[in-house]
Protein backbone atom coordinates (compact mmCIF):
# COMPACT_ATOMS: atom_id res chain seq x y z
CA UNK A 1 0.00 0.00 0.00
CA UNK A 2 2.82 2.34 0.92
CA UNK A 3 4.55 1.39 -2.30
CA UNK A 4 1.35 2.01 -4.25
CA UNK A 5 0.94 5.46 -2.72
CA UNK A 6 4.59 6.19 -3.38
CA UNK A 7 4.23 5.15 -7.01
CA UNK A 8 1.14 7.25 -7.47
CA UNK A 9 2.15 10.23 -9.53
CA UNK A 10 -0.24 13.21 -9.27
CA UNK A 11 1.29 14.70 -12.39
CA UNK A 12 0.59 11.58 -14.41
CA UNK A 13 -2.92 11.53 -12.98
CA UNK A 14 -3.44 15.09 -14.10
CA UNK A 15 -2.02 14.43 -17.58
CA UNK A 16 -4.16 11.32 -17.92
CA UNK A 17 -7.30 13.22 -16.89
CA UNK A 18 -6.61 15.97 -19.43
CA UNK A 19 -5.76 13.53 -22.22
CA UNK A 20 -8.76 11.32 -21.51
CA UNK A 21 -11.10 14.29 -21.36
CA UNK A 22 -9.82 15.69 -24.65
CA UNK A 23 -9.87 12.23 -26.21
CA UNK A 24 -13.47 11.62 -25.13
CA UNK A 25 -14.55 14.98 -26.55
CA UNK A 26 -12.67 14.48 -29.84
CA UNK A 27 -13.76 10.87 -30.26
CA UNK A 28 -17.38 11.79 -29.56
CA UNK A 29 -17.33 14.53 -32.13
CA UNK A 30 -15.28 12.89 -34.87
CA UNK A 31 -15.86 9.20 -34.40
CA UNK A 32 -18.53 7.85 -32.07
CA UNK A 33 -21.35 10.18 -33.01
CA UNK A 34 -21.11 9.68 -36.78
CA UNK A 35 -20.40 5.96 -36.37
CA UNK A 36 -23.31 5.30 -34.01
CA UNK A 37 -25.64 7.48 -36.07
CA UNK A 38 -24.72 5.63 -39.25
CA UNK A 39 -25.09 2.26 -37.56
CA UNK A 40 -28.51 3.32 -36.29
CA UNK A 41 -29.55 4.51 -39.73
CA UNK A 42 -28.33 1.30 -41.31
CA UNK A 43 -30.04 -0.89 -38.76
CA UNK A 44 -33.28 1.07 -39.09
CA UNK A 45 -33.02 0.66 -42.87
CA UNK A 46 -32.54 -3.08 -42.54
CA UNK A 47 -35.43 -3.32 -40.06
CA UNK A 48 -37.68 -1.33 -42.37
CA UNK A 49 -36.76 -3.49 -45.34
CA UNK A 50 -37.48 -6.63 -43.31
CA UNK A 51 -40.80 -5.22 -42.13
CA UNK A 52 -41.74 -4.26 -45.69
CA UNK A 53 -40.84 -7.74 -46.91
CA UNK A 54 -42.94 -9.27 -44.14
CA UNK A 55 -45.83 -7.02 -45.03
CA UNK A 56 -45.52 -7.87 -48.73
CA UNK A 57 -45.49 -11.55 -47.83
CA UNK A 58 -48.63 -11.14 -45.75
CA UNK A 59 -50.34 -9.24 -48.56
CA UNK A 60 -49.31 -11.91 -51.00
CA UNK A 61 -50.79 -14.53 -48.71
CA UNK A 62 -54.02 -12.57 -48.42
CA UNK A 63 -54.14 -12.21 -52.17
CA UNK A 64 -53.59 -15.90 -52.63
CA UNK A 65 -56.30 -16.69 -50.11
CA UNK A 66 -58.64 -14.34 -51.98
CA UNK A 67 -57.80 -16.03 -55.24
CA UNK A 68 -58.42 -19.40 -53.70
CA UNK A 69 -61.77 -18.22 -52.41
CA UNK A 70 -62.74 -16.82 -55.79
CA UNK A 71 -61.69 -19.99 -57.48
CA UNK A 72 -63.71 -22.06 -55.04
CA UNK A 73 -66.74 -19.86 -55.55
CA UNK A 74 -66.44 -20.18 -59.30
CA UNK A 75 -66.09 -23.92 -59.00
CA UNK A 76 -69.17 -24.14 -56.76
CA UNK A 77 -71.13 -21.99 -59.16
CA UNK A 78 -70.13 -24.17 -62.10
CA UNK A 79 -71.12 -27.22 -60.09
CA UNK A 80 -74.51 -25.67 -59.36
CA UNK A 81 -75.05 -24.79 -62.97
CA UNK A 82 -74.12 -28.26 -64.13
CA UNK A 83 -76.45 -29.79 -61.57
CA UNK A 84 -79.29 -27.56 -62.62
CA UNK A 85 -78.74 -28.38 -66.28
CA UNK A 86 -78.66 -32.06 -65.50
CA UNK A 87 -81.88 -31.79 -63.56
CA UNK A 88 -83.48 -29.86 -66.34
CA UNK A 89 -82.39 -32.43 -68.85
CA UNK A 90 -83.76 -35.25 -66.74
CA UNK A 91 -87.00 -33.43 -66.30
CA UNK A 92 -87.30 -32.77 -69.99
CA UNK A 93 -86.67 -36.38 -70.79
CA UNK A 94 -89.17 -37.40 -68.15
CA UNK A 95 -91.74 -34.99 -69.49
CA UNK A 96 -91.19 -36.06 -73.03
CA UNK A 97 -91.45 -39.67 -72.00
CA UNK A 98 -94.68 -39.24 -70.10
CA UNK A 99 -96.18 -37.16 -72.87
CA UNK A 100 -95.20 -39.69 -75.44
CA UNK A 101 -96.66 -42.42 -73.29
CA UNK A 102 -99.89 -40.49 -72.88
CA UNK A 103 -100.01 -39.88 -76.57
CA UNK A 104 -99.37 -43.51 -77.34
CA UNK A 105 -101.98 -44.62 -74.84
CA UNK A 106 -104.45 -42.22 -76.32
CA UNK A 107 -103.68 -43.43 -79.81
CA UNK A 108 -104.00 -47.03 -78.72
CA UNK A 109 -107.28 -46.24 -77.02
CA UNK A 110 -108.50 -44.48 -80.11
CA UNK A 111 -107.40 -47.36 -82.26
CA UNK A 112 -109.09 -49.79 -79.95
CA UNK A 113 -112.22 -47.70 -79.97
CA UNK A 114 -112.09 -47.55 -83.74
CA UNK A 115 -111.55 -51.31 -83.93
CA UNK A 116 -114.44 -51.85 -81.54
CA UNK A 117 -116.65 -49.59 -83.61
CA UNK A 118 -115.66 -51.33 -86.81
CA UNK A 119 -116.19 -54.64 -85.15
CA UNK A 120 -119.61 -53.62 -83.94
CA UNK A 121 -120.52 -52.25 -87.35
CA UNK A 122 -119.27 -55.41 -88.98
CA UNK A 123 -121.19 -57.55 -86.51
CA UNK A 124 -124.34 -55.52 -87.03
CA UNK A 125 -123.99 -55.84 -90.74
CA UNK A 126 -123.27 -59.50 -90.35
CA UNK A 127 -126.34 -59.86 -88.18
CA UNK A 128 -128.41 -58.00 -90.69
CA UNK A 129 -127.10 -60.08 -93.47
CA UNK A 130 -127.55 -63.27 -91.45
CA UNK A 131 -131.09 -62.14 -90.59
CA UNK A 132 -131.74 -61.40 -94.22
CA UNK A 133 -130.29 -64.69 -95.32
CA UNK A 134 -132.19 -66.46 -92.53
CA UNK A 135 -135.41 -64.81 -93.59
CA UNK A 136 -134.82 -65.81 -97.16
CA UNK A 137 -133.97 -69.30 -96.10
CA UNK A 138 -136.92 -69.35 -93.83
CA UNK A 139 -139.18 -68.08 -96.62
CA UNK A 140 -137.82 -70.66 -98.98
CA UNK A 141 -138.15 -73.37 -96.35
CA UNK A 142 -141.63 -72.24 -95.47
CA UNK A 143 -142.57 -72.27 -99.02
CA UNK A 144 -141.28 -75.73 -99.55
CA UNK A 145 -142.62 -77.07 -96.24
CA UNK A 146 -145.98 -75.57 -96.39
CA UNK A 147 -146.63 -76.93 -99.80
CA UNK A 148 -147.19 -80.31 -98.18
CA UNK A 149 -149.82 -80.87 -95.51
CA UNK A 150 -148.21 -83.77 -93.86
CA UNK A 151 -145.04 -82.04 -93.55
CA UNK A 152 -146.76 -79.07 -91.95
CA UNK A 153 -148.28 -81.25 -89.40
CA UNK A 154 -145.07 -83.04 -88.79
CA UNK A 155 -143.33 -79.70 -88.28
CA UNK A 156 -145.88 -78.59 -85.81
CA UNK A 157 -145.48 -81.91 -84.08
CA UNK A 158 -141.67 -81.56 -83.77
CA UNK A 159 -141.90 -78.02 -82.67
CA UNK A 160 -144.35 -78.87 -79.99
CA UNK A 161 -142.17 -81.70 -78.86
CA UNK A 162 -139.22 -79.43 -78.64
CA UNK A 163 -141.33 -76.95 -76.66
CA UNK A 164 -142.35 -79.45 -74.17
CA UNK A 165 -138.83 -80.59 -73.75
CA UNK A 166 -137.75 -77.12 -72.94
CA UNK B 1 -7.32 1.69 -49.64
CA UNK B 2 -7.06 5.20 -48.22
CA UNK B 3 -6.96 3.79 -44.72
CA UNK B 4 -4.24 1.33 -45.64
CA UNK B 5 -2.19 4.06 -47.27
CA UNK B 6 -2.63 6.26 -44.25
CA UNK B 7 -1.61 3.57 -41.83
CA UNK B 8 1.44 2.82 -43.96
CA UNK B 9 2.34 6.51 -43.77
CA UNK B 10 1.86 6.44 -40.04
CA UNK B 11 4.04 3.36 -39.61
CA UNK B 12 6.69 4.99 -41.78
CA UNK B 13 6.69 8.06 -39.55
CA UNK B 14 6.92 5.85 -36.48
CA UNK B 15 9.84 3.87 -37.90
CA UNK B 16 11.64 7.08 -38.83
CA UNK B 17 11.12 8.35 -35.31
CA UNK B 18 12.60 5.16 -33.94
CA UNK B 19 15.68 5.38 -36.16
CA UNK B 20 16.19 9.02 -35.46
CA UNK B 21 16.74 8.31 -31.79
CA UNK B 22 20.17 9.33 -30.75
CA UNK B 23 22.54 7.73 -28.37
CA UNK B 24 24.51 9.45 -25.77
CA UNK B 25 27.27 8.34 -23.52
CA UNK B 26 26.74 7.55 -19.93
CA UNK B 27 29.57 8.04 -17.50
CA UNK B 28 27.60 7.80 -14.31
CA UNK B 29 26.34 4.22 -14.40
CA UNK B 30 27.62 2.33 -11.38
CA UNK B 31 28.43 -0.67 -13.50
CA UNK B 32 30.00 -0.54 -16.94
CA UNK B 33 27.78 -1.99 -19.64
CA UNK B 34 24.72 -2.06 -17.40
CA UNK B 35 24.40 -5.81 -17.90
CA UNK B 36 21.52 -7.54 -16.18
CA UNK B 37 22.61 -10.97 -15.01
CA UNK B 38 21.99 -11.54 -11.34
CA UNK B 39 18.65 -12.18 -9.68
CA UNK B 40 18.87 -8.88 -7.84
CA UNK B 41 19.58 -6.94 -10.99
CA UNK B 42 16.71 -8.67 -12.72
CA UNK B 43 14.36 -7.66 -9.90
CA UNK B 44 15.61 -4.10 -10.14
CA UNK B 45 15.19 -4.14 -13.89
CA UNK B 46 11.61 -5.39 -13.66
CA UNK B 47 10.75 -2.92 -10.91
CA UNK B 48 12.23 -0.17 -13.02
CA UNK B 49 10.25 -1.25 -16.05
CA UNK B 50 6.96 -1.36 -14.13
CA UNK B 51 7.45 2.29 -13.22
CA UNK B 52 6.90 5.18 -15.52
CA UNK B 53 10.03 6.61 -17.07
CA UNK B 54 11.15 9.94 -18.43
CA UNK B 55 12.85 8.69 -21.55
CA UNK B 56 12.13 6.10 -24.15
CA UNK B 57 14.81 3.49 -23.70
CA UNK B 58 15.44 0.78 -26.30
CA UNK B 59 18.64 -0.98 -25.40
CA UNK B 60 22.09 -0.47 -24.04
CA UNK B 61 25.24 -1.44 -25.87
CA UNK B 62 27.14 -3.48 -23.32
CA UNK B 63 30.75 -2.84 -24.26
CA UNK B 64 30.58 0.88 -24.78
CA UNK B 65 27.84 1.39 -22.21
CA UNK B 66 25.93 3.49 -24.70
CA UNK B 67 22.17 3.82 -24.25
CA UNK B 68 19.96 3.85 -27.31
CA UNK B 69 16.90 5.86 -26.45
CA UNK B 70 15.21 9.10 -27.19
CA UNK B 71 14.51 11.70 -24.57
CA UNK B 72 11.07 12.98 -23.70
CA UNK B 73 10.23 16.45 -22.44
CA UNK B 74 10.26 17.00 -18.67
CA UNK B 75 7.75 19.51 -17.40
CA UNK B 76 7.85 20.07 -13.63
CA UNK B 77 6.22 22.51 -11.29
CA UNK B 78 8.95 23.49 -8.86
CA UNK B 79 9.06 25.95 -6.00
CA UNK B 80 10.23 28.44 -8.56
CA UNK B 81 7.57 27.91 -11.18
CA UNK B 82 7.29 25.71 -14.24
CA UNK B 83 10.51 24.25 -15.62
CA UNK B 84 10.84 22.41 -18.91
CA UNK B 85 13.82 20.60 -20.38
CA UNK B 86 14.58 17.33 -22.15
CA UNK B 87 15.12 14.22 -20.07
CA UNK B 88 18.49 13.72 -21.77
CA UNK B 89 19.88 16.25 -19.31
CA UNK B 90 19.72 13.57 -16.62
CA UNK B 91 22.03 11.34 -18.70
CA UNK B 92 20.06 8.21 -17.82
CA UNK B 93 20.80 8.66 -14.18
CA UNK B 94 18.10 7.23 -11.96
CA UNK B 95 19.97 7.27 -8.65
CA UNK B 96 19.82 11.00 -7.93
CA UNK B 97 23.43 11.70 -8.83
CA UNK B 98 23.08 14.02 -11.81
CA UNK B 99 21.88 17.40 -10.70
CA UNK B 100 20.14 19.55 -13.28
CA UNK B 101 20.15 23.20 -12.37
CA UNK B 102 17.34 25.31 -13.79
CA UNK B 103 17.52 28.83 -12.58
CA UNK B 104 17.92 28.46 -8.85
CA UNK B 105 16.31 25.03 -8.47
CA UNK B 106 18.35 21.82 -8.46
CA UNK B 107 16.55 18.78 -9.81
CA UNK B 108 17.52 15.10 -9.61
CA UNK B 109 15.86 11.93 -10.85
CA UNK B 110 15.56 9.13 -8.33
CA UNK B 111 13.71 5.88 -9.11
CA UNK B 112 11.80 7.46 -12.00
CA UNK B 113 10.67 10.37 -9.86
CA UNK B 114 11.97 13.92 -10.08
CA UNK B 115 13.02 15.51 -6.79
CA UNK B 116 13.86 19.09 -6.02
CA UNK B 117 16.85 19.56 -3.71
CA UNK B 118 16.29 21.85 -0.80
CA UNK B 119 18.11 25.17 -1.08
CA UNK B 120 21.73 24.92 -0.09
CA UNK B 121 22.02 21.18 -0.70
CA UNK B 122 24.47 20.14 -3.36
CA UNK B 123 23.98 16.36 -3.26
CA UNK B 124 21.06 14.20 -2.27
CA UNK B 125 21.27 12.50 1.14
CA UNK B 126 19.45 9.33 2.13
CA UNK B 127 18.29 7.93 5.43
CA UNK B 128 18.68 4.24 6.31
CA UNK B 129 15.50 3.33 4.33
CA UNK B 130 16.97 4.96 1.24
CA UNK B 131 14.53 7.85 1.44
CA UNK B 132 15.77 11.25 0.41
CA UNK B 133 16.16 13.53 3.42
CA UNK B 134 16.98 16.83 1.81
CA UNK B 135 14.77 16.72 -1.28
CA UNK B 136 11.07 16.58 -2.05
CA UNK B 137 9.05 15.37 -5.01
CA UNK B 138 7.78 17.95 -7.46
CA UNK B 139 4.55 17.96 -9.43
CA UNK B 140 5.59 16.22 -12.59
CA UNK B 141 3.58 16.98 -15.72
CA UNK B 142 6.26 15.53 -17.99
CA UNK B 143 5.52 13.83 -21.23
CA UNK B 144 6.67 10.57 -19.69
CA UNK B 145 6.65 7.25 -21.47
CA UNK B 146 3.11 6.64 -20.19
CA UNK B 147 1.88 10.01 -21.39
CA UNK B 148 3.59 9.34 -24.71
CA UNK B 149 1.80 5.98 -24.86
CA UNK B 150 -1.54 7.61 -24.12
CA UNK B 151 -0.99 10.17 -26.84
CA UNK B 152 -0.02 7.41 -29.23
CA UNK B 153 -3.14 5.42 -28.33
CA UNK B 154 -5.25 8.55 -28.73
CA UNK B 155 -3.79 9.28 -32.16
CA UNK B 156 -4.30 5.66 -33.22
CA UNK B 157 -7.92 5.81 -32.08
CA UNK B 158 -8.58 9.12 -33.80
CA UNK B 159 -7.04 7.83 -37.03
CA UNK B 160 -8.74 4.44 -37.01
CA UNK B 161 -12.21 5.42 -35.88
CA UNK B 162 -12.05 8.75 -37.67
CA UNK B 163 -11.49 6.79 -40.89
CA UNK B 164 -14.46 4.57 -40.04
CA UNK B 165 -16.65 7.62 -39.41
CA UNK B 166 -15.50 9.30 -42.64
CA UNK B 167 -16.27 6.10 -44.52
CA UNK B 168 -19.91 6.37 -43.41
CA UNK B 169 -20.08 10.05 -44.23
CA UNK B 170 -19.16 9.34 -47.83
CA UNK B 171 -22.47 7.53 -48.08
CA UNK B 172 -21.02 4.04 -48.09
CA UNK B 173 -22.96 2.05 -45.54
CA UNK B 174 -20.55 -0.90 -45.56
CA UNK B 175 -17.05 -0.05 -44.32
CA UNK B 176 -13.99 -1.16 -46.26
CA UNK B 177 -10.53 -2.31 -45.22
CA UNK B 178 -9.43 -1.92 -41.61
CA UNK B 179 -12.66 -0.13 -40.73
CA UNK B 180 -14.43 -3.40 -41.35
CA UNK B 181 -12.58 -4.80 -38.34
CA UNK B 182 -13.37 -1.82 -36.15
CA UNK B 183 -17.07 -1.68 -36.87
CA UNK B 184 -17.99 -5.01 -35.23
CA UNK B 185 -15.97 -3.97 -32.17
CA UNK B 186 -18.02 -0.79 -31.84
CA UNK B 187 -21.20 -2.83 -32.30
CA UNK B 188 -19.93 -5.31 -29.72
CA UNK B 189 -19.40 -2.60 -27.10
CA UNK B 190 -22.79 -1.12 -27.86
CA UNK B 191 -24.81 -4.35 -27.96
CA UNK B 192 -23.01 -6.54 -25.43
CA UNK B 193 -21.75 -4.02 -22.88
CA UNK B 194 -23.77 -0.81 -22.95
CA UNK B 195 -27.27 -1.88 -23.94
CA UNK B 196 -27.76 -4.83 -21.54
CA UNK B 197 -26.34 -2.95 -18.54
CA UNK B 198 -27.64 0.57 -19.01
CA UNK B 199 -30.83 -0.10 -20.90
CA UNK B 200 -32.09 0.55 -24.38
CA UNK B 201 -33.37 4.04 -23.58
CA UNK B 202 -30.43 5.63 -21.81
CA UNK B 203 -27.32 3.93 -23.15
CA UNK B 204 -26.69 6.45 -25.92
CA UNK B 205 -25.56 9.25 -23.60
CA UNK B 206 -22.73 7.14 -22.15
CA UNK B 207 -21.46 5.59 -25.36
CA UNK B 208 -18.80 8.27 -25.85
CA UNK B 209 -17.19 7.49 -22.51
CA UNK B 210 -17.60 3.70 -22.69
CA UNK B 211 -16.26 3.33 -26.23
CA UNK B 212 -13.35 5.67 -25.60
CA UNK B 213 -12.38 3.94 -22.36
CA UNK B 214 -12.75 0.46 -23.85
CA UNK B 215 -10.51 1.11 -26.83
CA UNK B 216 -8.13 3.29 -24.83
CA UNK B 217 -7.51 0.53 -22.27
CA UNK B 218 -7.37 -2.19 -24.89
CA UNK B 219 -4.89 -0.38 -27.12
CA UNK B 220 -2.69 0.54 -24.15
CA UNK B 221 -2.81 -3.03 -22.83
CA UNK B 222 -1.73 -4.27 -26.24
CA UNK B 223 0.97 -1.60 -26.53
CA UNK B 224 2.24 -2.89 -23.20
CA UNK B 225 2.79 -6.29 -24.77
CA UNK B 226 4.99 -4.91 -27.54
CA UNK B 227 8.76 -4.68 -27.00
CA UNK B 228 8.35 -0.91 -26.82
CA UNK B 229 7.83 -1.55 -23.13
CA UNK B 230 4.86 0.67 -22.32
CA UNK B 231 3.25 0.02 -18.97
CA UNK B 232 0.51 2.62 -19.05
CA UNK B 233 -2.44 0.67 -17.68
CA UNK B 234 -0.08 -0.66 -15.00
CA UNK B 235 0.35 2.87 -13.61
CA UNK B 236 -1.92 3.31 -10.62
CA UNK B 237 -2.42 7.00 -11.44
CA UNK B 238 -3.81 6.05 -14.86
CA UNK B 239 -6.23 3.41 -13.60
CA UNK B 240 -7.25 5.70 -10.71
CA UNK B 241 -8.05 8.43 -13.20
CA UNK B 242 -10.13 6.07 -15.33
CA UNK B 243 -12.04 4.83 -12.26
CA UNK B 244 -12.66 8.37 -11.04
CA UNK B 245 -14.11 9.28 -14.44
CA UNK B 246 -16.55 6.40 -14.04
CA UNK B 247 -17.52 7.52 -10.51
CA UNK B 248 -18.05 11.11 -11.59
CA UNK B 249 -20.20 10.00 -14.50
CA UNK B 250 -22.46 7.71 -12.52
CA UNK B 251 -22.72 10.04 -9.57
CA UNK B 252 -23.78 12.93 -11.77
CA UNK B 253 -26.23 10.94 -13.85
CA UNK B 254 -27.91 9.18 -10.90
CA UNK B 255 -31.69 9.16 -11.12
CA UNK B 256 -34.07 10.22 -8.35
CA UNK B 257 -34.70 6.56 -7.61
CA UNK B 258 -30.99 5.88 -7.30
CA UNK B 259 -30.52 8.60 -4.69
CA UNK B 260 -33.69 7.55 -2.89
CA UNK B 261 -32.48 3.97 -2.71
CA UNK B 262 -28.96 4.95 -1.74
CA UNK B 263 -29.67 7.55 0.94
CA UNK B 264 -33.06 6.51 2.33
CA UNK B 265 -33.72 2.90 1.40
CA UNK B 266 -37.46 2.26 1.28
CA UNK B 267 -38.91 -0.84 2.89
CA UNK B 268 -36.27 -1.03 5.61
CA UNK B 269 -36.76 -0.15 9.33
CA UNK B 270 -36.01 3.52 9.96
CA UNK B 271 -33.16 2.80 12.36
CA UNK B 272 -31.29 0.88 9.70
CA UNK B 273 -31.68 3.47 6.95
CA UNK B 274 -28.80 5.80 7.92
CA UNK B 275 -26.49 2.80 8.34
CA UNK B 276 -27.49 1.48 4.94
CA UNK B 277 -26.99 4.94 3.44
CA UNK B 278 -23.43 5.03 4.74
CA UNK B 279 -22.74 1.53 3.42
CA UNK B 280 -24.21 2.33 0.03
CA UNK B 281 -22.39 5.63 -0.28
CA UNK B 282 -19.07 4.09 0.68
CA UNK B 283 -19.79 1.33 -1.83
CA UNK B 284 -20.45 3.74 -4.67
CA UNK B 285 -17.84 6.36 -3.86
CA UNK B 286 -14.96 4.23 -2.58
CA UNK B 287 -15.30 0.48 -2.99
CA UNK B 288 -16.55 0.30 -6.55
CA UNK B 289 -13.96 2.67 -8.07
CA UNK B 290 -11.26 1.12 -5.92
CA UNK B 291 -12.09 -2.36 -7.20
CA UNK B 292 -12.03 -0.97 -10.75
CA UNK B 293 -8.65 0.71 -10.45
CA UNK B 294 -6.97 -2.09 -8.49
CA UNK B 295 -8.26 -4.81 -10.83
CA UNK B 296 -6.87 -3.19 -13.96
CA UNK B 297 -3.63 -2.09 -12.30
CA UNK B 298 -2.96 -5.47 -10.67
CA UNK B 299 -3.76 -7.53 -13.74
CA UNK B 300 -1.54 -5.55 -16.05
CA UNK B 301 1.30 -5.20 -13.55
CA UNK B 302 1.18 -8.90 -12.77
CA UNK B 303 1.16 -9.71 -16.47
CA UNK B 304 4.23 -7.59 -17.13
CA UNK B 305 5.94 -9.00 -14.07
CA UNK B 306 5.29 -12.61 -15.09
CA UNK B 307 6.33 -12.11 -18.71
CA UNK B 308 9.54 -10.35 -17.72
CA UNK B 309 10.34 -12.95 -15.05
CA UNK B 310 9.89 -15.75 -17.55
CA UNK B 311 12.11 -13.98 -20.07
CA UNK B 312 14.66 -13.62 -17.28
CA UNK B 313 14.58 -17.39 -16.80
CA UNK B 314 16.99 -17.54 -19.73
CA UNK B 315 19.53 -15.78 -17.49
CA UNK B 316 18.73 -17.27 -14.09
CA UNK B 317 18.63 -20.88 -15.26
CA UNK B 318 21.69 -20.59 -17.46
CA UNK B 319 24.01 -21.75 -14.70
CA UNK B 320 22.07 -24.93 -13.88
CA UNK B 321 20.71 -25.93 -17.34
CA UNK B 322 23.03 -24.36 -19.86
CA UNK B 323 22.18 -21.59 -22.30
CA UNK B 324 20.18 -23.65 -24.84
CA UNK B 325 17.76 -25.32 -22.41
CA UNK B 326 17.22 -22.21 -20.30
CA UNK B 327 16.57 -20.05 -23.37
CA UNK B 328 14.22 -22.67 -24.79
CA UNK B 329 12.30 -22.94 -21.54
CA UNK B 330 12.01 -19.22 -21.16
CA UNK B 331 10.89 -18.90 -24.78
CA UNK B 332 8.16 -21.55 -24.50
CA UNK B 333 6.89 -20.33 -21.13
CA UNK B 334 6.92 -16.66 -22.01
CA UNK B 335 5.22 -17.39 -25.33
CA UNK B 336 2.51 -19.25 -23.46
CA UNK B 337 2.02 -16.42 -20.96
CA UNK B 338 2.13 -13.88 -23.78
CA UNK B 339 -0.82 -15.57 -25.48
CA UNK B 340 -2.71 -15.42 -22.19
CA UNK B 341 -1.71 -11.79 -21.79
CA UNK B 342 -3.20 -10.98 -25.19
CA UNK B 343 -6.45 -12.42 -23.89
CA UNK B 344 -6.07 -10.53 -20.60
CA UNK B 345 -5.46 -7.30 -22.51
CA UNK B 346 -8.91 -7.62 -24.07
CA UNK B 347 -10.50 -9.06 -20.97
CA UNK B 348 -9.42 -6.23 -18.68
CA UNK B 349 -10.62 -3.61 -21.15
CA UNK B 350 -13.90 -5.51 -21.39
CA UNK B 351 -14.29 -5.89 -17.62
CA UNK B 352 -13.52 -2.25 -16.93
CA UNK B 353 -16.06 -1.09 -19.50
CA UNK B 354 -18.55 -3.74 -18.44
CA UNK B 355 -18.39 -2.79 -14.75
CA UNK B 356 -18.48 0.91 -15.57
CA UNK B 357 -21.63 0.43 -17.58
CA UNK B 358 -23.06 -1.80 -14.84
CA UNK B 359 -22.53 0.94 -12.24
CA UNK B 360 -23.91 3.57 -14.61
CA UNK B 361 -26.87 1.25 -15.21
CA UNK B 362 -27.47 1.01 -11.44
CA UNK B 363 -27.38 4.78 -11.15
CA UNK B 364 -29.72 5.65 -14.02
CA UNK B 365 -32.19 2.84 -13.38
CA UNK B 366 -35.75 3.87 -12.61
CA UNK B 367 -37.75 1.45 -10.50
CA UNK B 368 -41.31 0.90 -11.56
CA UNK B 369 -42.16 -1.17 -8.49
CA UNK B 370 -42.08 0.75 -5.24
CA UNK B 371 -41.65 -1.56 -2.33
Amino acid sequence: MDQLLHDFSPGLFFMQAIILLILIVLMRKFAWKPILDSLQTREDGIQNALDAAEKAKLEMQNLQADNQKLLQEARAEREDMLKEAREMKNKMIEDAKSEAEGQANKMIAQAQAAIEGEKKAALAELKNQVAGISLEIAEKVMRTELSNKDKQLQLVETMLAEKSLN
Amino acid sequence: MVVVKKSINFIAVLVLALFSMFSYGDEIQHKPGNKVDTAEEINDYIAHHLKDSHDFHFYTHNESGTHYSFPLPVIVWTSNGLKTFMSSEFHHDDAGKVIVEKGDVKLVKLHSKIYELESGASTINFDEHHHATNAHKVLDFSITKSVFGMLLAGILMLLGFGALARGYKKGKMIPKGFSRVLEPLVIYVRDEIAKPNIGEKKYRKFMGFLLTVFFFIWILNLLGLTPLGFNVTGQIAVTACLAIFTVVIYMFSGSKDFWAHTLWMPGVPYILRPILAVIELVGFVVIKPFSLLIRLFANITAGHFVVMSLIALAITLKVSFGPVVSTGMSLVLSLFIMVIEILVAFLQAFIFTMLSSLFIGMAVEEHDDHH
